[in-house]
This record gives structure tokens, sequence and C-alpha cells, in this order.
């Protein structure tokens, strides 16, 4: 069982975060990526060719990071694989002992830098989790035997920030219901749209079937906010929040203070199991916020016990 | 005229075949005149309108069967074509005004087969061929948590 597992099983509090794109460097540049960040998290994203650009492979970053003594949570998205290198993925992810799996539908290859690609969708990710769930009871698709049989623990994404939202709670439902026990929520600089996603996933006992886990993004400029801004999809960021950055002296800082608003928002929310960190700064910068959240360090947390100041 | 006259009649292919499939191309044929202009039908052989609030989600540049991505834009418009609604934005609202299969929007639909593209939905629904999902799928109770 991995430590996700066991933690979301215990209840405890989870920080996950993304390891940044990997494209050359082999394995110290994995180790470079994660030195300042790694004692605050449980568990390290290995993203899909995030944005639709090419990168190295979530199965090989995954098993970088088991080598580097760090528990991976692999991606995987439906954009560029069809239903049988799904299935090969997992099952050599499995073979690799990662447990952690999320599924993503996947940005469209029209996001990335090589928009002529063919997309390929064979699923989507309510598929995907279902068809990993298929694999977890020991069964191919075809119905295949597989022994033995792997385990894993699913989760997926939801966006709170897009719409339609009244809908999203029930989409996040169904893939409660396709084997997902936890979910990291899009990057959201709408906090009353991850509010009003968060309290109504508690309303309707969702919470309480799958760990909610909202993202928070740590920026370093201006440029960088208006690229997520315009180019990755999904992502609304209020005009006021990228004027602030840019009337700021110090955009550095200011994206800083605005990731930390938005991480106390969240943390103070019902039902919120964790925080999963994508920083773009060149210390990571997720030390530093915990720090300032009064997030322990990940073994302090295992030694002396932490939970999260929801508000009621 | 000419033109009209010449997508009325059959295919060569079709002329050919035997008289089973003939039927069924026709069928097919005619399916399509009716749910292509209504609905946009592209033909997967595996209708599933009547749980997207009559909206065909096969015209979703991702042709996702479960519900919107995340990249919904804030006007509710698609992320690959921004100049179009958000099948799933559409399928979401028109779902709510229905009178019948509300709820049916929740299920979750199994992978299509890609074997059906093309073929009758009329057909594959009165055959149940349009139901049959791979061994491995899971199915009924199986997919209760």
């Amino acid at each position: 069982m991995s430590r996700l597992e066991r933690k979301l099983a215990a209840r405890e509090f989870v920080v996950t975060a993304e390891l940044p794109v990997i494209d050359g460097g082999a394995h110290a540049e994995i180790e470079r990526q994660l030195a300042p960040m790694e004692a605050f998290v449980d568990a390290f994203n290995a993203t899909d060719n995030p944005s639709a650009h090419a990168h190295c492979s979530p199965l090989a970053v995954a098993i970088g990071l088991i080598q580097a003594g760090v528990e991976p949570v692999m991606q995987l998205s439906c954009r560029d694989r069809n239903r049988l290198a799904l299935e090969a993925d997992l099952i050599g992810a499995a073979m690799h002992g990662i447990e952690n799996i999320c599924c993503l539908t996947g940005d469209d290859v029209s996001a990335g830098d090589e928009p002529e690609a063919r997309r390929v969708f064979d699923l989507d990710a309510p598929q995907l989790l279902s068809l990993a769930r298929t694999l977890q009871r020991g069964r191919y698709l075809s119905g295949r035997p597989i022994t033995p049989h792997p385990h894993f623990l699913l989760g997926a994404v939801e966006n709170p920030g897009a719409p339609p939202y009244k809908y999203r709670v029930r989409r996040a439902a169904m893939k409660a219901l396709a084997g997902a026990r936890y979910l990291q929520l899009q990057i959201c600089y709408r906090s009353e749209l991850l509010e009003r996603f968060v309290r109504s996933a508690a309303e309707t006992g969702l919470s309480e079937r799958v760990a909610l886990i909202p993202s928070i993004c740590i920026l370093r400029s201006v440029g960088g906010m208006r690229f997520i801004a315009t180019r990755v999809p999904g992502i609304d960021v209020p005009p006021e929040t990228i004027a602030r950055v840019e009337r700021a002296r110090d955009a550095e800082s200011e994206c800083f203070e605005i990731a930390y608003e938005l991480a106390s928002h969240a943390l103070a929310q019902p039902g919120v199991a964790g925080l999963h960190f994508i920083s773009f700064r060149k210390d990571a910068g997720i030390a530093k916020l915990c720090a300032r959240l009064g997030i322990p360090p990940r073994v302090e947390r295992e030694t002396n016990g932490y939970s999260a100041p929801v508000a009621v | 005229m000419r033109k009209f006259a010449a997508a009325l009649a059959p295919a060569p292919a079709l002329a050919q075949s035997p008289a089973p499939a003939r039927a069924a191309a026709l069928v097919a044929r005619a399916e399509h005149a009716v749910k292509g202009p209504v609905w946009g039908c592209q033909m997967c052989g595996q209708c599933v309108l009547h749980s997207t609030g009559l909206t065909c989600p096969m015209n979703c540049p991702k042709t996702l069967r479960n519900g919107p991505c995340g990249g919904v834009r804030p006007d509710g418009h698609c992320e690959v074509k921004p100049e179009m609604r958000c099948v799933w934005t559409a399928a979401y609202e028109r779902s709510e005004r229905l009178p019948v299969w509300r709820g049916h929007i929740d299920e979750l639909r199994p992978p299509v087969d890609n074997r059906l593209r093309g073929t009758s939905a009329w057909i594959n629904l009165i055959t149940g061929r349009d139901r049959k999902t791979p061994a491995g799928w899971p199915l009924g109770a199986d997919v209760e948590t």
C-alpha cells in the first residue's frame, strides 16, 4: 500500500506536488528538481505531456522517482494513447511498484506546440478509471486474466473553475463511482468557485467518498500568470489578479502572496484532504509556502500529527 | 439536382452487398438523414442521445461520452473550438429540462465500440448490439462503490 493510500485511508493531511517536466539530464535532473521540496511532499506527480507538450513519459519519470526514493503519482491522460496503450502503461507501472495513478482526459493537442498531432481520446477519464479498476480486479478489458492482479490507488482530477459549475460535483461523483479515491482539483483563481464546489461535495457526501486535494500554483512573473490565463485551457484568472501582479514592485513575491491567500482559503474549506502544489519558481517555494501556512515537513507531520484548520 | 440524385442512389459497394447488409445500410442512411440535421449525428452506431439531453457527445472534439473536460471556457464554449458551445454544457442544461431520462446523464457510459461506426444505432438498439461491452467492463452492481 502506498504512503498516499495509507494516509488518505487514515484521513491524514496529504501534500502532493507536481514534479517539473523532465526533458534531459536523466536522474540527476529529477534529484535536482526534488531537492527544494522533498521534505514536505508525500507524493510527486509525474505529469503526462502537460498542456499537450511532449516531455519524458510519466512511466519513465515515475520509475525515476521510485529510484530517487520518493513516491510517485503517475498521471495518465487519454489524449495520446488508445485503450491498449493505457492498459500496457498501467500494467507496466504495477510492475515497477507504482501504485498511485491519476487519470485525466488531457488538454487537447491544439493547446500544445504540435497541434498537427492526431488526438486519440479512445477513452475518457471516467472510462480510464473504470479500466484501471478492471485491471486491479485481475482482468484486462477483454476479460483475459492477470495473475497476480495489480494494486492501485486510483484518482483523477476535476476542475471546479470551469462551466457547467453546478454539474462539476456530479461529474466528480461519476469519477468516484468509476473508482477514484482522490481528486486533485485544477488550479482555481476564483476562490468562490472552489468554495462552491467543495461545499457542494461536502453536502452531497462526496468528500466522504473521495479525498479532495485543491491545487495551488506558485508563479513568479506576470508573464507566467498571463500564460496560465490565456494558454492553459480551463483556468480563469480574474483580470484584477493579473493587474495586482502587474502593479507590484516585486512580481515574484506578489505571486507568492496570491498563492498563500488561495492556499489558506482552500485549507479552510470543509472536507479538504490536502493540497497539491505546482510551482514555477526556481526554488519551488513549496517549503516556504508550507512553512507560512503552518504545514510541517512530512516526517514531522507523521510523528506529531497535523490537521488542517477547517473553518465550519 | 444531379448531385442530389447521386446522393440518393445506393453506393456501388452497397449495390453489390447481400440483401440483409443492403437493408442495414439503407436503414443507416435513413437514420443519418433524420439524426444528422437534427442532432449532428456522427453515426457512432451506439446512440446515447437520451442520456445526454438529446445532445450528441460525438460532436465534442475529444468525443467524450461522460461529461465535459476541464477545458471549458468561462463562457461555456469549447476549449478546442472557441466558436462552438461546449457539447456537455448544452447536454447538462438540456438534460435538466427534459421531462424524462434526467438522471441518466450521471450514468457511466462504456467506451465506444469502434467497429460500430457507420452502422445504424436503431438496428443495434433492437438487436442489443449497442449494449454489448467487453468482458472486462464492469457491469451493473459491479460499478457501485
